[in-house]
């Protein structure tokens, strides 16, 4: 996946065409990789921890990183950051996928419902929008997690409904403009039924724009769920997240610094291997910019 | 009328509300005004008339894309169904729209030939595999290849482009087809060949037509009658040949003169005076009297009838006498 950026410096009196399509650029490259290599980790997660995630090793608390046991070393508990930051990705990872996934479905589809309807279920919509977008998300899962606890699958429904606004203004902007005219007209002239305009013409020719949305959504949710974790109302102990190590490590940060850069590191390289790979695909999707 | 006609229109009246500004007082603005029509079967309507006069608006009220304000629409002896009801999506496979612009008409994600098929689809139409035979049979009768059903919109040029959209409008095999300005953004030499392929769908298949565009020369070769509009209103109309021969009404006059006749000098011109009209500030009496060069003081004051002037020509003048046959 590498190699492709190398070769394509080279190409001289290509047309702009062809330029862009062999342009892979090296942070786009190394986007992907690390992308692909996090979704690995989480898949095989079981099988590629060398511990337990609650196993103790007492003799070995807070040891360094490099040890030949331990190579991200230990926690104050003398649990293996490493099998723990494998397990975390893992959590996290699923929260962010399944937040983004409710989050870009809800959206889609309240824009389309408002988009087609027009009237007073737009307006109801937009109404809930602008209530999203004007409350503070955090005091709101803060009160939601007090009052109802914390679950896992709580939590990802409550990160579910972070940027679906978004998604919905997107959505009915561009359906709005689509069925006005051009393709989707044209076909509900044909008979066509409304689903069969939105999900079959609509959908597929506003999909990149959604999917650029997705990957800005995404790294804004890992980095949710870990100050959520951090607060302590996120993902539960024993359980460990991302940002669930990040806020029981601060209290280690002079003595063991490594329990917490080590999750650190990985939403930093997660989140920005994200951005790039999806600034890039904005530009890949949308014919007019190549 | 009679009861053979596919289409009939009548007084046909669509207002548009508009607002100039946040608090504006909302003024409406009458863009089809009173027009009644008709199509027979296997015969081509042209309407003609300058920007703004409310062609395409009357285009989409025959085929019920949009609701009339007052009048109401006859399809087959039998009144439009209502806006996107099913009867409305089931009468679509009898009556297709051809687009100005085929590109924006298109899918740019979907090849040509599911495109095609689409009607078809919808309306269910046959097995999986007359289906398919269908969509070849329709590309070869619009002139495209076979192996262009897989290829993109963006790959083809701008009259293959249109020649698929005349290919889906009429793969339902409908009865009627209204075309809104479909060659306007073509080429000559490929205004020629669209319009020899619609007169060649018309004869093979019988197919009505609503035929609107402002290019006189297209209007007269494709269509049998022709109806001139002006600010939302008929103003003449008459058999294709005779109104092109011997136009009645002043504006009609003016439009027919403007056409460049080659090898002629440019005099001997009506050059319309005045600004093109606005609907919503109609004027009084008869909408052409202030670019009329022949208005009188009646023309201010009273609108001029719709009336039958001649056998199967009727026009709205004042100076063009009615006759009493109907």
């Amino acid at each position: 996946m590498a190699n492709p950026a190398v070769q394509s410096a080279p190409v001289i009196g290509a047309t702009q065409k062809m330029k862009s399509k062999r342009r892979f650029p090296i942070f786009v490259a190394i986007g992907v990789v690390w992308i692909v290599a996090m979704v690995v980790i989480a898949l095989s997660a079981d099988w590629i921890r060398p511990y337990a995630i609650t196993s103790m090793d007492l003799r070995n608390r807070l040891s360094m990183m490099g040890n030949p046991a331990h190579w991200l070393g230990t926690d104050e508990l003398g649990r293996d950051v490493m099998s723990r930051l494998i397990e975390s990705i893992r959590i996290s990872l699923l929260i962010a996928f399944g937040a983004t996934l409710i989050s870009a479905f809800v959206g889609t589809t309240l824009g389309f419902l408002a988009a087609y309807f027009r009237g007073i279920v737009e307006q109801l919509v937009l109404m809930l929008a602008d209530f999203q977008a004007a409350m503070p998300f955090l005091i709101m899962s803060l009160a939601v997690l007090a009052f109802f606890g914390s679950s896992l699958t709580l939590l990802i429904c409550l990160m579910g409904f972070y940027g679906w606004e978004r998604y919905a203004r997107i959505a009915r902007g561009l359906a709005i403009a689509a069925s006005g005219q051009g393709y989707a007209s044209a076909v509900t002239q044909l008979g066509a039924k409304p689903s069969r305009v939105y999900l079959k013409h609509i959908l597929p020719n506003i999909a990149s724009t959604l999917i650029v949305s997705m990957t800005l959504t995404f790294p804004e949710i890992i980095l949710m769920e870990s100050s959520l974790s951090f607060l302590g109302l996120g993902v539960q102990p024993p359980m460990t997240s991302l940002g669930n190590m990040v806020g029981y490590g601060r209290e280690y940060l002079t003595r063991a610094p490594w329990i917490m850069l080590a999750p650190s590191f990985v939403i930093m390289l997660t989140t920005l291997s994200i951005s790039i790979v999806g600034d890039w695909l904005r530009d890949k999707l949308d014919p007019t910019v190549s | 009328m009679s009861a053979t006609n596919l289409i009939e229109a009548n007084d046909l009246v669509k207002t548009y509300i508009s607002r100039k500004g946040l608090f504006g007082t909302p003024t409406h603005v009458r863009a089809v005004d009173g027009v009644t029509l008709s199509v027979a079967p296997a015969t081509t309507l042209g309407i003609v008339g300058e920007s703004g006069s409310g062609k395409s608006t009357t285009g989409r009220l025959l085929l019920g894309l949009e609701e009339p304000s007052e009048g109401q629409v006859q399809f087959d002896g039998r009144p439009m169904p209502k806006l996107k009801s099913n009867a409305w999506r089931q009468l679509r496979s009898r009556m297709q729209l051809v687009f100005q612009d085929p590109l924006a008409a298109l899918d740019r994600r979907i090849p040509i030939g599911t495109q095609v098929a689409e009607p078809l689809d919808i309306h269910a139409v046959g097995s999986e595999k007359e289906r398919k035979d269908r969509v070849e049979t329709l590309l070869q009768s619009v002139g495209l290849r076979r192996d262009q059903a897989s290829s993109y919109p963006h790959e083809l040029s701008g009259g293959q482009r249109q020649r698929v959209v005349i290919a889906r409008a009429i793969a339902t095999n409908p009865d009627l087809l209204v075309c809104d300005e479909p060659v306007s953004a073509l080429d000559v030499s490929i205004q020629a060949q669209v319009i020899n392929l619609l007169r060649d769908l018309q004869e093979t298949r019988g197919i009505a037509m609503a035929f609107i565009s402002h290019d006189l020369k297209v209007v007269r070769n494709i269509s049998d009658r022709v109806a001139v509009m002006y600010l939302g209103r008929i103003v003449e109309e008459a058999p294709s040949e005779d109104i092109f021969r011997r136009p009645l009404h002043p504006y009609t006059q003016a439009l027919v003169s403007s056409v460049p006749v080659p090898g002629t000098a440019l005099k001997d011109r009506i050059i319309l005076q005045g600004e093109p009209p606005n609907p919503a500030a109609r004027p009084s009496g008869c909408a052409f009297h202030p670019r009329c060069a022949v208005a009188m003081e009646r023309c201010r004051v009273e609108i001029p009838a719709f009336v039958s002037v001649e056998a199967g020509r009727k026009a709205a003048c004042h100076l063009v006498p009615a006759t009493s046959e109907t």
